[in-house]
């Protein structure tokens, strides 16, 4: 007889697209963005088989430069930028300060369906066609020279922005307004304080991408020239417009991943944070300041130096604060009590990655580097060290370690654990050789390259099919665990939060009273007997 | 590992059941517990569904301001560029349909105000309908106007794109590149306007329902809200579109 | 090192030095920060390894003095760096007087240089080694970007507006020459090389070239086709200003406002007479847009250059007309 839980109250296909739980909507987002994620990463693999060699012999040109900007749309758009909020975010947001569900339910429900349905409009995009601009769509190439689905895809991007719009108004009303008694702004979780800073940045910067690919989208269809330079337009003013929210949004795409290593790192040193408020406000900090950084992608393209100088010297004040969490986290492990479980074996991998990945953006925050390797490979490994090897790290982590809360199922850990270190090790080969590749000059979006680049690229791609084997199997044993799981019981890591506080899976209403917090969570004291009542 | 101790929340957490009309009895529950039927469940109790509405919508605002920030941008990048060619494109435009559709806007926003204020006090359903549906009348008076002058500009050939006129200009670059904008930020703000009259027209229906009153006027005040922001918008476009070019000499 | 393996690009002018070091000091801090970080985790991890089921971790909360250290030592490497960084920027974005100029024109897929001696080339680009040379670049569709690794420089170039960059060869040699800016379908394809010569060699080379115009020869062919001829000079009625010992110099417009007639002013008043019309002229001048390419406006802009004396302070190499001269002393 299975007890009532958010899983089985009610059945059928209607009680799952008209649900309004947060954690029915969660799982919702869970295939989409998995299915995203497989679209985005054939492509990734497409690029990677055409440049073993050096010819441009697999596809043609046209076909590879869609398959780039596709690459990019698919995962920063419809992976990236949704992953750890919508499926994480959503599931855990409103459990961690002891709520029933998000402020707005059914505008959770109407984002889910707005990405949905951005994402059928650059589907089509892609199958009818392509893209072909690069997924930075910059002007004059994408509103007049470009042949391609243009406009699908902007107006895909721009009906999705809604969804990430609507997400963190949902997720700060939420945290504003329906914590529970007791449940102070400094006893929050630091998933929350992160999953609130990046709200914030949703909802400042994505209405402004909005915008700017809506002007795109009608100089294209109507002509306009605002960006035309024989109508006095500036293409460069595209560049400002684009970036002001392409920067934030790489931000929306780390904080909820450090988010989850703040609770990773504490759950598996049963040890509570080093430095909380420090980490917390460095959430905040990171959000702030990183409205402010994004000339550093212009400064090869003439603007006035001084206004370099401030971007660039920004871009080094907004590298400290996450300096500041990678410190913050090494020390939470010491004198902890560390477990080597997968979920952990991400968080470590995280912290090592993120910061050489962070510390090669101070490198291109440097200007006098950044004329040489700006557009080359060595943007694309910096990036992928941020983005793969911290944030899909951050995420792979968090689905681990939520994942028996969730199903109430546990995974099979040697094979996590396999996966985990081919994951690593398969990172690794495919990005580091893109430093060398960028630095001695191999461009970005090339299709061919010169011989002497080769070996490199053959590295990286080696590397690549590795990855690809890491990322796959999962997809083999966290369904195989719904089928064939132990049933994972409400805490089965031995962590404090008031998540492990309720059963797995959850029920629908999460909590049978309003909890009253007392303490902020992650609290180990082993000599009195303190849950969170 | 420690158990979990809930305790049962001091105090009621539902409000009081309350005298409402037109809906019905306040809605029970099988525990015996009681409260407005528009109270969702999620929602400790009305004062807390009312406050997360409002910061909504507040949140929801923020993000339009930076929605249209954009064009202002783009508008501001382009006036400091050719300053002479927006003012000779600004000297066109009508002030006096400008001005007049100022002036309508700020008059809908103070009717809106009433239509909130008379369902805070709980008035009729006929004298809130009355205030909304005059709020939609002046909404609809602000788009005929626009309506006229965008058949003047398409008429004159003012629009941009291939049948744009140049040669009556003195700088038709500029005037091109100012037109453009004009009709995006316009266009935008009268798109807007539109969802905010869909918007006046389900909650003149509800009004007509009796929804709201002292004790539940949300939607009206959320909506007020939203149709003040379109106001504000509006003041802003006038002056910058319309009266820059007060002073423009040709030749 | 290896020849198929090349592991560090060639460094080829005298600038591809300070942004080595740079880049040098970067990577060493880089380096001993990841794996200080990647150290530490890993022996925590293995010295603080949980024993039993039921161990937990000490309740330490944090220290003050801790987080003040590794908020300030960061912050002030990061402002070295800062530092470094911006003297090396300054460095390669401004070009010495007497740097020879050339001017660069991109389109979709190509490279087209113009010597001022009357050379043309396409998608190469011969230098002598030893001699600062300053690209003036416009592009005559979307935006490229002009990049040659070994010389450590780059920028972009863009539709509407001139770039410009420099640098010296120091080495004679043939370098890539790519194309860094996503253009389109051959953007892979829009590659060539950098000829570096020893100046004898090079002189050889300038001489030995088809003999074609200047660009100052083309451009005032060009002056008389148009008909600029008709209003820019005296006997006119004063239709248009005369254009002796204008460029380089400050114009005042109408209004008052004070420009400097650099490339992209003449540009701009070639095809956007309206935007800056002089003091004292009406604004009668007709445009010419669409009726030259990049090329004839780098012409043009070159004849009206040697218009003025010689000696007269070069251009601005910022592409704001506003921007007084700069150069390196």
């Amino acid at each position: 007889m299975e007890t009532l839980n958010y899983l089985n109250n009610g059945h059928g296909l209607a009680s799952w697209l008209l649900t309004k739980d947060h954690k029915r909507i969660a799982l919702l987002y869970l295939v989409s963005i998995t299915a995203f994620f497989g679209l985005g990463g054939f492509f990734a693999m497409l690029i990677r088989l055409e440049l073993l060699t050096p010819a441009g012999d697999l596809l043609t040109s046209e076909t590879y430069n869609k398959v780039f900007t596709m690459h990019g749309v698919v995962m920063v758009f419809f992976f990236l930028i949704p992953s750890i909020p919508a499926v994480l975010g959503n599931f855990l947001v409103p459990i961690m300060i002891g709520a029933k569900d998000l402020a707005f339910p059914r505008i959770n429900l109407l984002s889910w369906y707005i990405y949905v349905l951005g994402g059928l409009f650059t589907l089509t995009a892609a199958l009818t066609g392509g893209v072909d601009t690069g997924w930075t769509f910059y002007t004059p190439y994408s509103t007049a020279a470009a042949n391609s689905n243009v406009m699908t895809a902007a107006l895909g991007i721009f009906i999705t922005g809604f969804s990430s719009i609507l997400t963190g108004l949902n997720f700060i009303v939420t945290i504003h307004r329906m914590r529970a008694p007791g449940m102070t702004w400094f006893r929050l979780p630091l998933f929350i304080w992160s999953h609130y800073a990046t709200s914030l940045v949703m909802i400042l910067g994505t209405p402004v991408i909005a915008i700017t690919v809506l002007m795109v989208a009608a100089e294209r269809a109507l002509h306009l020239g605002i960006f035309d330079p024989a109508l006095g337009g500036d293409p460069v003013l595209f560049q400002h417009l684009f970036w002001f929210y392409s920067h934030p949004a790489v931000y929306i795409m780390i904080l909820p991943a450090m988010g989850v290593i703040s609770e990773l790192v504490q759950t598996f040193s049963r040890k509570n944070i080093f430095g909380y408020s420090f980490v917390a406000f460095s959430s905040l900090a990171i959000a702030v300041v990183g409205f402010l950084v994004w000339g550093h992608h212009l400064f090869v393209a003439g603007q006035s130096t001084y206004a370099g100088l401030l971007f660039s010297l920004l871009s080094f004040v907004v590298a400290i604060p996450s300096a500041i969490k990678v410190f913050n986290w090494s020390a939470t492990m010491y004198k902890g009590s560390v477990s080597w479980q997968s979920p952990m074996l991400y968080a470590i991998g995280f912290i090592g990655l993120f910061t050489i990945g962070g510390l090669t953006g101070v490198m291109l925050a440097t200007m006098g580097i950044d004329i040489h390797v700006h557009d080359t490979y060595f943007v694309v490994a910096h990036f992928h060290y941020i983005m793969v090897g911290g944030a899909i790290m951050g995420y792979m982590g968090g689905l681990h370690y939520w994942w028996p809360k969730m199903t109430g199922r546990l995974y099979n850990e040697p094979a996590a654990k396999t996966a985990a270190f081919l994951i690593f090790i398969g990172f690794n080969l495919t990005f580091f050789p893109q430093f060398v590749a960028g630095y001695l000059g191999m461009p970005r979006r090339y299709h061919a390259y010169p011989p002497e680049m080769q070996v490199w690229n053959v590295m990286s791609s080696a590397g690549a099919s590795i990855l690809a084997i890491g990322y796959a199997l999962p997809l083999f044993y966290l369904l195989w665990s719904l089928y064939r799981g132990a049933a994972a019981g409400a805490d089965p890591w031995g962590a404090k939060g008031l998540e492990w506080e309720i059963p797995s899976p959850p029920p629908t209403e999460n909590f049978g009273t309003t909890p009253i917090i007392t303490h902020g969570t992650h609290q180990y004291a082993p000599s009195k007997e303190v849950g969170i009542v | 590992m420690s158990d979990a101790h809930a305790e049962h929340y001091p105090g009621p957490l539902h409000s009081p059941p309350v005298k409402i009309g037109g809906e019905g009895p306040a809605h029970g529950h099988e525990d015996g517990h009681v409260h407005h039927p528009k109270l969702q469940h999620h929602f400790d109790d009305m004062a807390q569904q009312a406050e997360a509405s409002t910061l909504g919508m507040w949140v929801f605002l923020v993000t339009e301001i930076m929605f249209f920030g954009g064009l202002f941008t783009a508008y501001l990048v382009y006036r400091a560029h050719s300053p002479e060619a927006f003012q000779e494109a600004s000297a066109h435009l009508s002030i006096g349909w400008g001005g007049f559709n100022t002036a309508v806007l700020i008059f809908s926003s103070l009717t809106m105000a009433l239509a909130v204020r008379a369902a805070q006090t709980s008035e009729s359903a006929k004298t809130q309908v009355t205030w909304i549906a005059i709020t939609m009348f002046l909404g609809l008076v602000f788009l005929g106007v626009k309506g006229i002058e965008y058949t003047e500009k398409f008429r004159d050939h003012i629009v941009p794109g291939p049948y744009f006129d140049a040669s009556r200009w003195e700088h038709p670059a500029g005037v091109e590149m100012f037109y453009s904008l004009y009709f995006c930020m316009t266009g935008l703000h009268a798109l807007h306007m539109i969802i905010g009259l869909g918007i006046m027209t389900w909650l003149a229906i509800k009004a007509w329902q009796r929804s709201f009153n002292a004790d539940y006027y949300t939607p009206v005040e959320v909506a007020g809200l939203y149709w003040h922001f379109v106001d504000i918008v509006w003041i802003f476009l006038f002056p910058l579109l319309y009266l820059i070019g007060r002073h423009y000499h040709h030749g | 090192m290896f020849k198929n393996l090349p592991f560090f690009p060639e460094a080829a002018s005298a600038q591809a030095g300070q942004v080595d070091a740079v880049f040098f000091f970067l990577v060493a801090v880089t380096a001993f920060f990841s794996v200080l970080i990647a150290a530490l985790v890993t022996i925590f991890a293995i010295k603080y390894k949980r024993k039993h089921d039921d161990e937990i971790g000490e309740p330490i909360h944090g220290s003050l003095v801790l987080e003040l250290l590794w908020t300030v030592i960061p912050f002030a490497i990061t402002m070295v760096m800062f530092g470094w960084g911006a003297k090396v920027f300054f460095d390669l974005t401004r070009p010495p007087i007497g740097a020879t100029e050339i001017y660069i024109v991109g389109k979709q897929w190509m490279w087209k240089a113009q010597h001022m001696g009357g050379m043309r080339e396409i998608n190469e680009l011969h230098i002598p080694v030893g001699q600062p040379i300053k690209l003036i670049m416009g592009s005559e569709d979307v935006i490229h970007s002009f990049y040659i690794p070994a010389f450590r420089v780059k920028s972009d170039v863009i539709p509407g507006r001139y770039n410009t960059m420099w640098f010296t060869a120091t080495k004679a040699g043939t370098y890539h020459l790519f194309c860094a800016e996503y253009c389109g379908t051959k953007h892979s394809g829009m590659i060539g090389s950098i000829i570096a010569m020893e100046p004898a060699a090079f002189e050889a080379w300038m001489g030995g070239g088809k003999a074609e115009d200047s660009p100052v020869a083309a451009g005032a062919k060009l002056f008389q086709d148009l008909a600029c001829i008709t209003c820019h000079r005296t006997g006119a009625q004063g239709r248009g200003p005369i254009l002796t010992n204008v460029f380089g110099h400050e114009v005042e417009l109408q209004g008052g406002a004070k420009v400097i007639a650099d490339e992209a002013y003449v540009r701009e008043s070639i095809l956007n007479p309206q935007a800056k019309v002089v003091n004292g002229f009406q604004p009668v001048m007709p445009t010419f847009q669409g009726l030259v390419t990049e090329e004839q406006l780098l012409q043009l802009i070159a004849y009206v250059r040697s218009l003025s004396q010689p000696g007269a302070a070069p251009a601005a190499e910022g592409t704001n007309s506003a921007t007084p001269p700069q150069g390196k002393n």
